[in-house]
């Protein structure tokens, strides 16, 4: 399981950093966040690129999600 | 298309729309909203420059600010943050203004323009999609301007809200500070700063705007990055809505007109529209969003938006106390002679600076 941890990054970094990792292949990602708006971007990205979504902890301003392929 | 994105370009086709109205009502031409001009002239009411034609407190920034805070708070979303390298942010705000000053627009304004058929505006957007692009080329190459903390107390998030709140009071109790000077406040009596809706119509519209962009998350230079970075359609669409909204009432209400020359508060020197806009984007993408988005951010709670605004607050005084804006053209007249119009020297140095640094700051901090 590779882990992202995207608390505090401003637009558009919590996504390039999630990208980064599923175009290295992973099938696992577990994220971290701390903003409803990465939340949302991170999640579109997720279903633009196939990944299921398993919400961890829903808080949207302390998040966790696990993206699996 | 899903929910979200109807949602977004609704929400652009109202915001077009309401910057046609609010032009009907009495803003400056292709202006219902401009960021950067409306920042410029409230550094022009509070007296930090002396360009008498822009000095106006515009009620639609307080509004959006106001309406973003009270929309963030009942959303839960309202977080006092900050803290990402905010004075290297208050220095690309700064670059931000000195770029829309040197194009005349935010790339709000871009957007209204080109929807008012002016040409110009066209090439500025093909210098702000050559800035996005090139911020994006950082961003892939590491850059970072380090994470924002969540403060303890949420006291520093209400603090450029407050600021706001206050300039509303003053607006609204018309108190003459320096009677000899006649402000501050003070009030353009011709020029675009004399040109308003009225303020409570403003301050509604600004209101509004601040909880549709508020819930949207809508970006001007987000659209275009998005979709450079991973094809990805759903900001642009709130920037196709904003372009169609405003079209199809200024052709509705006899705004349209097309052509380079001829246009309000524009410029037709190619290279200064291009290159203004160029520096807008590429500050945009550093910062994570437009000058829209930092007016959200900052109703948000977020300090290091707020620091963006406050650089574009002074780099507006800045702008025209060194004459770094653009001139706008003019037709001649019966005696008056015709102007040009464009930014002159000092600006054209200062742009070229500004995205020379911007690049500058744009390498230095890269990641890994």
């Amino acid at each position: 399981m590779e882990k992202v941890d995207v608390r505090g990054m401003s637009c558009p970094l919590p996504v390039i950093k999630t990208k980064k990792i599923m175009d290295q292949g992973a099938n696992e990602i577990l994220v971290t966040g701390s903003t409803a708006v990465s939340l949302e971007n991170v999640s579109r990205l997720a279903k633009t690129r196939n990944y299921n979504i398993n919400v961890k902890k829903a808080d949207k301003n302390d998040w966790e999600i696990e993206l699996v392929k | 298309m899903d929910k979200g994105k109807w949602f977004i370009l609704v929400t652009g086709l109202i915001i077009g729309a309401i910057a046609v109205v609010l032009v009907k009502l009495g803003n400056p031409p292709n202006m219902g909203f401009c960021i950067a001009c409306f920042e410029r002239d409230i550094a022009g009411a509070l007296g930090l420059h002396r360009a008498g034609v822009v000095q106006y407190l515009r009620p639609e920034i307080i509004g959006i600010v106001l309406g973003t805070m009270l929309t963030s708070l009942f959303a839960g979303e309202f977080r006092s943050r900050g803290g990402s390298s905010t004075l290297v942010r208050f220095l690309l705000g700064m670059f931000m203004m000195i770029g829309a000053l040197v194009f005349l627009g935010c790339p709000l304004r871009d957007v209204l323009r080109m929807a008012g058929g002016d040409y110009n505006a066209f090439v500025g957007l093909i210098g702000f999609i050559g800035g996005v692009g090139g911020g994006v080329w950082f961003l892939r190459r590491g850059f970072f301007l380090g994470r924002a903390e969540e403060s303890h107390s949420k006291l520093g998030g209400f603090i450029l809200p407050a600021i706001f709140a206050i300039l509303l009071f003053l607006l609204l109790k018309g108190t003459v500070f320096n009677p000899d000077a006649g402000g501050p406040l003070f009030f353009s009596k011709e020029g675009p700063g004399s040109m308003a809706a009225p303020l409570l119509i403003s301050l509604a519209a600004g209101l509004l705007v601040g909880f549709l962009a508020q819930r949207t998350r809508l970006c001007m230079s987000g659209g275009i990055r998005d979709f450079i970075l991973m094809r990805d359609n759903h900001l642009l669409l709130g920037f196709i809505g904003i372009f169609l909204g405003a079209l199809v009432l200024n052709i509705a209400l006899g705004f349209f007109k097309t052509g380079f020359s001829g246009q309000p508060i524009a410029h037709s020197l190619h290279v200064w529209n291009f290159l203004g806009l160029f520096l807008v984007g590429l500050t945009a993408t550093l910062l994570g969003g437009c000058p829209l988005r930092q007016l959200i951010m900052s109703g948000e709670g977020d300090t290091d938006a707020a620091a963006v605004v406050l650089g574009m607050i002074i780099g507006a005084a800045v702008c025209h106390n060194f004459m770094l804006a653009a001139a706008a053209a003019k037709a001649a007249a019966p005696g008056v002679a015709a102007v040009a119009g464009g930014p002159g020297i000092y600006g054209q140095i200062a742009c070229v600076a500004g995205i020379v640094v911007t690049a500058i700051i744009g390498w230095s901090f890269r990641e890994e």
